[in-house]
C-alpha cells in the first residue's frame, strides 16, 4: 500500500528520504504518479513538500537560484530567465508545464529530461540535502552520474551563473511531432563571447546517452575560435565524441548519430531550426 | 490505509470527501463524485484527456494526488454550461463539428477554457500550442482549432 506524507519543511521531507529507502518525493507528479497508474509503484511512502523554499525563484543577482519545485510554468512566468524559456517550453503541454518541475526533470529518464540538458549547458550546482542536515552543492555532472544509484538525498535546489547575454544560451529539441513531441535528442549550447572568439564554451546533449552528457570534444574545438565556418565544421567532426545515444521507439542510435551533427552545426551557425 | 479527508470547490460548489492516500484526483471526481468529464486515456500524461483546471491552470488530474487538492478550486466541463445555455466554447466545438468520437473533448475544451482565460485573442500558433497536450485519435485537429478561433472571437468566450 502506497502512503503519503505531508512534509512543512524541506529538513523534515529530508530526514523522512534518509530515514526510509522506500520513500520517495513526489513534486508535480509527472514522473511518480506514471508509475503509481502503472502498477510499478505499489509500496512505500510518497513525501510532499510545502515548505516555501522548495518553490522560490531567486532570478535577480548574477548567482540564480531555483528551488527543486520550480515549475517550468513558473519559468515561463519569469522575464528574468527568459534564456530558459525555450527549453522550459520545450516540456510537455501547458497542463504538464503547470506540473513539471525542475528537480523532477533531473530524474527523468533518457529521452526527457531536457530541462535538465540546458542546466548542464550552464553548469549548474545541485544542491542536496542528506538527512537534516543542511544541504551541500554538487556539479550536475556529478549529480546526473551518481543518480541512477538512488540514495542521494533530497534535490531541494539548482543553482547556476546568469549568461552575460541572454542570446548566449541556445538551446534546441529535435522531435518529430510539433509543437509537442518526445526528443529524438536536445542539444543546448552556452557561447560566451570575448572579442569575437568563444570563451569558455558548454554544450551539452540529451538523449545521445543514458544521461544529459557534456560534449567535451565540442567544447575543445571551440575554444577561443571565432564561430565561423571553420570552427563550425570542427564541431561538427567533433561532434559524436563520447556519445553512447539508444535505440527507442522515438528514434534509432543511427539516427541520432546521422543527425545531431548537422543539429549542431545549425544550432552554432545561429540558423532557425 | 485510513483514507484521508479532502475539502475543494467542485465547479463553484464546496465538497468534501474522502481519499486513498495515494488517489488521484481524477479517481476522486469519477469514482468519489461522478463527475465523469475528465476521463482516463493513458495515465501517463500524454493525452490530456484527464484535464481539468486547478485554481483556474490546467493540470492532469490522473497524475495529482487528490490529497493535494485540499483547498483548491476545482473546474470540469461539467460546470462550463450555464444552466440551459451553453459555454461559448462548447458551441463552437458544435459548430464546427469539432467532436468526431468525442473522447478527447472535455480535455480539449478545458485547455482552450484555460488558454482563452489568458489570451483571449490567441493566433493560430497560440491554439496549437494550447491544446499541445491533447491528442485526438481521430486526428480531427483542424475542426478544433477553428472552433477554439471562433469562440475566441465570440462575446462570453473568456467565461470562466
Amino acid at each position: 500500500m502506497l502512503d503519503v506524507r505531508h512534509c512543512a519543511t524541506l529538513a523534515e521531507a529530508a530526514g523522512l528520504l534518509a530515514g526510509d529507502r522506500h520513500a520517495l518525493l513526489i513534486g508535480g507528479g509527472t514522473l511518480v504518479m506514471r508509475d503509481v497508474n502503472e502498477g510499478r509503484l505499489t509500496d512505500g511512502t510518497l513525501v510532499r513538500v510545502s515548505d516555501p523554499a522548495f518553490r522560490q525563484v531567486n532570478a535577480g543577482g548574477a548567482r540564480i537560484e531555483l528551488g527543486a519545485g520550480v515549475t517550468m510554468a513558473m519559468v515561463l512566468a519569469s522575464r528574468e530567465l527568459g534564456f530558459l524559456h525555450a527549453p522550459a517550453r520545450s516540456i510537455g503541454g501547458p497542463a504538464v508545464r503547470n506540473m513539471a518541475t525542475i528537480g523532477g526533470n533531473l530524474f527523468a529518464a533518457c529521452p526527457y529530461g531536457d530541462f535538465t540538458v540546458a542546466l548542464l549547458a550552464l553548469e549548474a550546482q545541485v544542491v542536496v540535502q542528506s538527512g537534516y542536515g543542511s544541504g551541500r552543492a554538487m556539479p550536475l555532472e556529478d549529480f546526473l552520474a551518481a543518480r541512477d544509484r538512488g540514495g542521494i538525498g533530497l534535490v531541494t535546489a539548482v543553482q547556476f551563473a546568469r549568461p552575460q547575454n541572454p542570446a548566449d544560451l541556445r538551446f534546441r529539441k529535435v522531435s518529430r511531432v510539433k509543437p509537442k513531441g518526445i526528443a529524438v535528442l536536445s542539444i543546448a549550447a552556452h557561447l560566451p563571447l570575448a572579442g569575437g572568439r568563444v570563451a569558455q564554451p558548454r554544450i551539452a546533449y540529451g538523449a545521445m546517452a543514458p544521461t544529459p552528457i557534456r560534449a567535451r570534444a565540442v567544447e575543445r574545438v571551440l575554444e577561443g575560435k571565432p564561430l565561423d565556418a571553420a570552427a563550425i565544421q570542427a564541431a561538427r567532426q567533433a561532434a559524436l565524441e563520447g556519445c553512447r545515444p539508444a535505440t527507442d521507439a522515438i528514434a534509432s542510435e543511427w539516427y541520432r548519430r546521422e543527425i545531431l551533427p548537422v543539429h549542431l552545426a545549425r544550432l552554432l551557425a545561429g540558423e532557425a531550426p | 490505509m485510513a483514507k484521508l479527508p479532502v475539502q475543494f470547490s467542485l465547479n463553484g460548489t464546496d465538497r468534501a470527501t474522502f481519499v486513498e492516500p495515494a488517489g488521484t484526483l481524477l479517481d476522486m471526481l469519477r469514482r468519489g463524485l461522478g463527475d465523469f468529464a475528465p476521463k482516463y486515456g493513458c495515465g501517463q500524461g500524454t493525452c490530456g484527456v484527464c484535464t481539468v483546471l486547478v485554481d483556474g491552470e490546467p493540470h492532469l488530474s490522473c497524475l495529482t494526488l487528490a490529497v493535494a487538492c485540499e483547498g483548491r478550486r476545482i473546474e470540469t466541463v461539467s460546470g462550463m454550461a450555464d444552466g440551459p445555455d451553453l459555454h461559448p466554447l462548447q458551441q463552437a466545438f458544435m459548430d464546427h463539428f469539432a467532436a468526431q468520437c468525442g473522447f478527447c473533448t472535455p480535455g480539449m475544451l478545458t485547455a482552450a477554457r484555460a488558454l482563452l482565460a489568458k489570451n483571449p485573442n490567441p493566433t493560430r500558433e497560440e491554439v496549437i500550442d494550447g491544446i499541445s497536450g491533447n491528442i485526438c485519435r481521430c486526428t480531427g485537429y483542424e475542426p478544433i482549432i477553428a472552433a477554439i478561433l471562433a469562440a475566441a472571437g465570440s462575446p462570453g468566450a473568456r467565461r470562466a
